[in-house]
């Protein structure tokens, strides 16, 4: 195996979880190009013939199913955009793992793009996992610019993860959801920026079938002179449940700006956001030192266990 | 042995919180320290574990000065301490801390054990995080499962009845007991309750940031008691003390 191969590997492992071809249907792109793909009898992957990308179609009921489409760029000066477009069937109830990772040991700046669009039919069920990771020992940045737009369709249910815990320079996240009646969004990011890097995350939600809910759950930690602006923007336009909740250790000289704007256009729209910036609680490093663990280790565990 | 000698400690404006005091904690002792609120007691406490360090004075234990050592060295030396308001902590989940407390990856039957022993019903509490979703009283009972756990030399608990019920009281006095047997090692309970200075070796009296009186319970406790109040209300607080 070349150093190449094990780049890759390495890379599939941590965003996708690859150790070897995965089951069921996938595509795997490196470097701005599909490198290998298979459908599965109830899921097809189709590429796009207008624009980079794919289309992903899932056929109404497929369950238990799992759909990997990792993103991986191993050289320097790649600038990747590519669209993929997932339709899940009606009651179809399946897990999806998106992510990407960069190593880039040269020194011209590389980045992805990666704009996912989801829509979910009716009482369809998605579990979204998306990881990011940037790596190489190189001058120039890893970008990573994910976009994620939602249409979540009547009683659907979409839980989305994602996580960017390192290597990353600069990142501009969007994730912008509209639910239909008894829909409901969730969606869990976890973000640690270090060095200089850049994280901002906007969330868009249009709550406008009744009964439509969103929780979205924001942890991070901004540490040494990094910075983050997290923006959850929520719209109730029709009985509904909204919550946001943004919580953030700034260590160093991080710096981190939550900014809510939740607007009931309903007078029947429940919407909550909580915020709460700080720096680890003293008492915490206190209590875990006299556990025996030195004021490193304690903040090290401190941020793990935050992060988990 | 624990030997602290002529411990002073005094706030910005002056004021003395404790007052040259000088006293020795002989091994396998079980202590339990108490007297009026606001007198020293947890200052001490934490002056020992070295979470406060004094303006003067010097702590020995086992004939190592370890006044200018951290927590995290007098922990490894076999200092333990209960807070008498646990920190809470996001993520960190209940396994996680009885982990740390032991030093080692305990199997979930071992860590579970540490739960049970504190009352509570371990696979309900082992995978929760130690958050803001556990009562004060959980959370107590969560802390003494840490220092049970650490199996040290040396284990200190700042005020372990607050906040647990009736209940669980007896069997908070069984923890104490069984642990003093099985680690061998010396206990300093800061408390006012009766049923805790019932079962010390020794009783310490601070007030005032002064050790006032110190000797065996027999010694100690009827001085202590207000037979007639305490007779009338049942009242398991000793006055005088709270």
């Amino acid at each position: 195996m070349d150093m190449d191969d094990k780049v890759l590997e390495s890379l599939l492992e941590e965003v996708a979880g690859l150790h070897e071809v995965p089951q069921g249907a996938y595509n795997i792109r490196l470097n701005g190009q599909s490198a290998s793909r298979h459908s599965s009898a109830n899921i097809e992957i189709v590429g796009k013939t207008d624009k980079p990308g794919i289309d992903i179609i899932i056929k109404p009921g497929t369950k238990n199913e799992s759909v990997h489409i990792p993103a991986i760029v191993t050289q320097t000066d790649v600038h990747d955009l590519v669209y993929n477009d997932f339709y899940v069937g009606d009651d179809a109830d399946i897990v999806i793992v998106a992510g990407c990772g960069i190593h880039n040991c040269g020194s011209q700046m590389s980045e992805h793009n990666g704009i996912h669009r989801f829509v979910l039919g009716k009482n369809s069920k998605v579990k979204y996992i998306e990881k990011h990771i940037g790596e190489g020992d190189g001058t120039g940045e890893r970008i990573i610019n994910p976009q994620t737009i939602i249409e979540a369709g009547e009683n659907s249910y979409i839980e989305m993860e994602t996580t960017q815990l390192k290597g990353v320079d600069s990142t501009v996240r969007i994730t912008k959801a509209s639910a239909e009646a008894g829909a409901t969004v969730v969606v869990k990011e976890k973000i640690l920026t270090h060095g200089k890097q850049y994280a901002e995350t906007r969330f868009e939600i249009d709550l406008n079938g009744e009964g439509s809910s969103t929780n979205l759950v924001s942890r991070s930690v901004a540490k040494e002179n990094s910075k983050q602006k997290f923006v959850s923007i929520i719209n109730g336009n029709a009985k509904c449940m909204g919550h946001s909740e943004c919580d953030s250790i700034i260590m160093d000289n991080g710096v981190v700006t939550a900014l809510p704007e939740i607007t009931a256009n309903n007078v029947d729209a429940s919407l909550i956001h909580e915020a709460a910036i700080g720096k680890i609680a003293g008492e915490q490093i206190i209590k875990l030192m006299t556990l025996g663990l030195t004021e490193a280790e304690a903040e090290a565990q401190i941020v793990n266990g935050f992060l988990k | 042995m624990l030997e602290l000698k002529n411990i002073s400690y005094t706030v910005d404006d002056g004021k003395g919180i404790i007052k040259d005091l000088s006293l020795t904690i002989d091994d396998k002792k079980f202590i339990v320290i108490t007297g009026p609120n606001g007198g020293g007691k947890s200052t001490l406490a934490k002056i020992i574990a070295g979470i406060v360090k004094p303006t003067s004075g010097s702590i020995i234990l086992d004939g190592v000065d370890i006044t200018d050592k951290n927590i995290t060295e007098r922990a490894r030396m076999g200092i333990s301490f209960a807070f008498q308001q646990p920190v809470r902590f996001k993520g960190v989940t209940v396994r996680d801390l009885i982990n740390l407390a032991s030093g080692k990856n305990l199997t979930t039957a071992a860590a579970c054990d540490y739960l049970s022993e504190v009352g509570l019903c371990a696979k309900d509490y082992i995978n929760r995080e130690v958050n803001a979703s556990l009562s004060g009283g959980e959370l107590k009972r969560i802390e003494i499962a840490t220092v049970m756990a650490r199996k040290t030399k040396l284990s200190i608990f700042d005020e372990p009845e607050a906040g647990i019920d009736l209940w669980s009281f007896k069997n908070l006095i069984n923890v104490f007991e069984k642990m003093h047997d099985e680690i061998q090692g010396s206990i300093i309970i800061i408390s006012h309750q009766e049923r805790i200075l019932n079962i010390a070796d020794e009783i310490m009296v601070i007030a005032n940031g002064e050790l006032i009186n110190r000797g065996s319970r027999d010694e100690i406790f009827p001085t202590l008691l207000d037979d007639t109040e305490n007779a009338s209300a049942g009242c398991s607080v000793l006055r005088g003390v709270k």
